[in-house]
């Protein structure tokens, strides 16, 4: 399979104005003849949906929620980077991309990366002008904050809610294009198929979950932004409706999945309290400015935090990493706390924490500074787990947090079937390995705002999509699978519940195929999935009917698509034989226990095409070309 | 610990509901409400029972889709709080415990405990945003903003728009919720040019959906999870009575082009 990436040609810091230039424009008049269809309502798609409706399309919009503006996006605390410099600490585009190419640990486009860090200032502009609140100095100006992996202060935020801020900004621009009539808004509408009419995409089919109803969408391109598959680990900081369906539905039609065993974990979650749990909860990265994290030397130390001395404490991180401290990237901050455990000197009841202490910055700095930069994530903290950590230090533990592989998509954002676009982290692009702090906002409004306006108009212009309807064979046909499917999930009448099969996928996957995996493990895994999706379809109880609100028939849909979804994954982590970020390969790390990359075998794009279901996947790599940087072990020491 | 739960069941908007009691067994306090109706929803999936309908989404207090009332408070007694950061820690054994949907006609029950929100939406469509296009944007410092007046903006953008302030007012006003957006682009100049619309604007859309006015009682304050001030229901007031002095906007002139 012969498959270009559709890099433009020239100077890596030229390469985006150029393509601009060179791209095939639809004429105005002619923009309102087009549909376009956007699935998902959060930063990627509610700023597409809004952009492409600006700029004269019509478009139709759906969510499974009940309002666009409850989109996943919303619970991004932290910030969102740009290159801005307004704090003349030396940053600028090239170093944006810099850190994020390094932090991607090279396994991602260069010239997509550098693009992102281009546009990056435009979001930032374009968001201010919506009303976006973002937090100012005393003078009026913006404020800053750093992030892990960066030493300049290029983040900017709204207190610990950015993520719902800029949501909202893009939610509103949304709900303008609705007034107006150029956006048709479908909520709790869950896409369930992806409809291909000449090989190309045409449509979507969709179950309302209100009513049960079936219904198929008929579009001239069809835009994918419908989030990460966290969810799959059953535990992880997604919202509880965050699912891989949509994504694999359209990898099941032939578009190629990318990447998918890039899972990022973010290492300052609160740990988990109990079988009962049913997600774990981010504390924001921003806190490991003013905290520093810790664990006791001694191994099995169960003192309270504050009967330990400061000399039998172990500031690990600062201690292995000097330069960057506690402010490593993820990935290493995330395996030095599970190594710490796994030697026994975890903190809290299961051993599986450790501590995120702001004693010193209190003292420093005071409680009331400490309150107006992190105070809503202190009374987040104070309620999940009853403790106050302006008193005690806070425990946090990595968890899945944000899936990096997914759908494959080249330079315009396009899948490998045509009209079928992939936006925000629905798609593999920009990240590679495990990124940074404050790029994922970055990433999905880059996409929605500033790209896909620009390159659809290139596919429709090019391409010139003849009128389909849905009454068409090819959506009859999708339909009637859709409906056998949700017939077949209301027939089964076990004695598990749906829950109790994810909780165990999610067991395999965590175990296997999480933070470190290993030859063994992954090929258990590989084992243990097909006899566990086969007791699915015999075992299983799915109440109700489908004409009706059937959570219980949503939720069994989806952990249907993860037992098939995960094998996905463990193929591809088998696969790799190398460690990168936090995709840690046992088998490959230096003698002080780091990621060892390997570039002379894994400079590429691992592309999955699907063959079956339990059948192995075809691989088709995407070599990464870098012709500006040259890959460099990343340190963080 | 174990509970009694009265849980309002209604099959679908048609339908009458009623409360129906249900048993909560070996409840952990580290559990959240949701989880807590989780544990309750994975036995009456193995006894062949419907499952208990609620929204719910994120679990982390911000997407504003959980909307239970609980023993008669929107999102529960704990303050400053939403359903799914309600812990059960903040109940003890052998409690009867009701829970309702949230109650106004603007808010129809779907099913069971979910209602339909969209009402909200339609607010926000008729003038909650800037009219402004992606690019072409000036650069975010040209336009210095006070420290103290982006505050003022952040505070009432907190908003989760969850409509809880609806469900506890006896109005079933949404001035709150309406407020809180009037009142973060008040504090912003990115929001001046459309002023007087979008007050007007707003609030006719309001009135168009059947949320009633506000009496000053201050419950939808004290149930707001992101402790909305009514403040924001004053300055709603000011810029309306504001812009009924100002001359109603032109008729938009038809372009030329």
């Amino acid at each position: 399979m012969e498959l270009a990436s559709q890099v433009p040609s020239g100077p890596l810091t030229q390469k985006w104005d150029k393509h601009i230039a060179e791209l095939k424009l639809v004429n105005p008049a002619n923009k309102r003849k087009f549909r376009i269809i956007v699935v998902g309502s959060g930063l990627a798609g509610a700023s597409a949906a809004a952009s492409l409706a600006e700029l004269g399309y019509n478009v139709d919009c759906l969510c499974y929620q009940d309002s666009p503006r409850r989109a996943h996006s919303i619970a991004a605390q932290g910030g969102i980077n740009a290159a801005k410099n307004y704090q003349n600490d030396g940053d600028s585009v090239f170093r944006l991309f810099m850190d994020t190419l390094k932090g991607g640990d090279f396994r991602a486009r260069e010239a997509n990366v550098y693009r992102l860090a281009q546009v990056s200032n435009n979001i930032i502009d374009q968001c201010v002008a919506q009303g976006v609140p973002f937090a100012r100095e005393y003078g009026g100006q913006l404020a800053n904050r750093s992030f892990g992996g960066a030493l300049v202060s290029r983040t900017f935020y709204a207190r610990g809610q950015t993520g719902q801020q800029l949501l909202l900004g893009a939610y509103s621009s949304l709900s303008r294009q609705i007034a107006l009539g150029k956006v048709r808004m479908f909520t709790r509408t869950e896409m369930l198929d992806l409809v291909l009419v000449d090989g190309v995409a045409r449509g979507i089919v969709t179950r309302n979950l209100v009513t049960g109803e079936i219904v198929s969408f008929a579009g001239d391109a069809v835009v994918l932004a419908t989030g990460g598959y966290g969810n799959l680990y059953f535990l992880s900081t997604m919202a509880a409706g965050a699912n891989v369906s949509a994504v694999y539905r359209a990898y099941k039609r032939g578009a190629l999945f990318a990447n998918p065993c890039f899972v990022q974990i973010h290492p300052t979650c609160i740990p988990v309290s109990g079988e009962h749990q049913s997600k774990l909860t981010l504390m924001s990265e921003s806190l490991r400015n003013d905290g520093r994290i810790w664990v006791p030397k001694k191994a099995g130390d169960k003192r309270a935090s504050a009967q330990i001395p400061e000399d039998e404490r172990d500031y690990y991180l600062e201690r292995k990493y000097p330069t960057y401290g506690n402010l490593a990237p993820r990935d290493i901050s995330s395996r030095a706390a599970k190594e710490v455990c796994d030697e026994g000197r975890g903190v809290g009841e299961f051993g599986r924490g450790v501590y995120l202490d702001f004693a010193e910055s209190i003292g420093r700095l005071g409680a009331a500074t400490i309150a107006e930069r992190y105070g809503n994530l202190f009374e987040m903290y104070e309620k999940i787990t009853g403790e106050d950590p302006y008193k005690v230090p806070m425990r946090i533990y990595p968890a899945v947090h944000y899936t990096m592989g997914g759908l494959w998509v080249d330079y315009n954002l396009m899948s490998n079937i045509p009209g079928l676009h992939v936006i925000g982290e629905a798609n593999f692009s920009d990240h590679g390995a495990n990124r940074l702090g404050a790029s994922a906002l970055m990433q999905g409004l880059a996409d929605g705002y500033f790209i896909i306006p620009y390159t659809i108009g290139h596919y429709l212009a090019g391409a010139k999509p003849a009128k389909v309807t849905t009454d068409r064979p090819e959506f009859k046909a999708a339909e009637a699978e859709v409906r056998e499917r949700l017939k077949r999930l209301l027939s089964l009448r076990g004695k598990r519940t749906v829950t109790s099969f994810h909780r165990e996928l999610g067991h395999i996957m965590w175990e296997y195929c999480g933070m470190g995996r290993n030859d063994a493990g992954l090929k258990q895994a590989l084992e243990k999935i097909p006899p566990l999706r086969e007791e699915f379809w015999r075992n299983a109880i799915v109440p109700g009917v489908n004409e009706d609100l059937n959570t219980a028939l949503e939720k069994a849909g989806r952990v249907a698509d993860y037992l098939e979804f995960a094998e996905l994954l463990c193929h591809d982590a088998l696969t790799r034989t190398e460690s990168c970020g936090s995709h840690f390969r046992e088998e490959s790390q230096t003698p002080e226990g780091e990621a060892q990359r390997d570039d002379e075998h894994f400079s590429h794009v691992s592309r999955w095409e699907f063959t079956g279901v339990g059948q192995r996947p075809n691989l088709h790599p995407e070599p990464l070309v870098f012709e500006t940087v040259q890959p460099a072990v990343r340190s963080y020491k | 610990m174990n509970l009694t739960l009265r849980v309002w069941r209604q099959k679908s908007p048609r339908e009458a509901g009623r409360l129906v009691t249900y048993q909560a067994r070996d409840i952990i306090p580290d559990m959240s409400f949701l989880e807590m109706l989780d544990v309750v929803n994975e036995g009456l999936i193995l006894k062949g029972e419907d499952p208990i309908a609620f929204d719910h989404d994120c679990r982390e207090g911000i997407c504003g889709m959980c909307s239970l009332v609980i023993n008669g408070v929107p999102h529960g007694h704990q303050s400053g709080t939403t359903v799914c950061q309600l812990h059960m820690r903040h109940f003890h054994d052998g409690q009867t415990i009701t829970i309702e949907p949230w109650r106004a006609r603007p808010f129809p029950v779907l099913k069971d405990l979910i209602i339909d929100r969209s009402a909200f939406d339609r607010i926000i469509q008729a003038g909650g945003f800037t009219s402004v296009n992606a690019g072409g944007a000036p650069d975010a410092n040209a336009i210095p903003i006070p420290k103290e007046e982006a505050e003022l903006a952040m505070d009432a953008a907190a908003c989760i728009g969850c409509g809880a302030c609806v469900a506890a007012c006896k109005n079933a006003s949404a001035m709150l919720f309406v407020g809180a957006k009037v009142s973060q682009f008040l504090h912003l100049p990115q929001g001046h040019p459309e002023r007087e619309a979008r007050v007007r604007n707003m609030v006719a859309a309001m009135d168009r959906e059947g949320f009633g006015n506000c009496t000053n009682t201050y419950e939808c304050e004290a149930v707001c999870p992101k402790n909305i001030s009514v403040r924001v229901i004053a300055e709603l007031n000011r810029e309306l009575r504001r812009a009924a002095f100002r001359p109603p906007p032109a008729k938009r002139a038809v372009g030329a082009g």
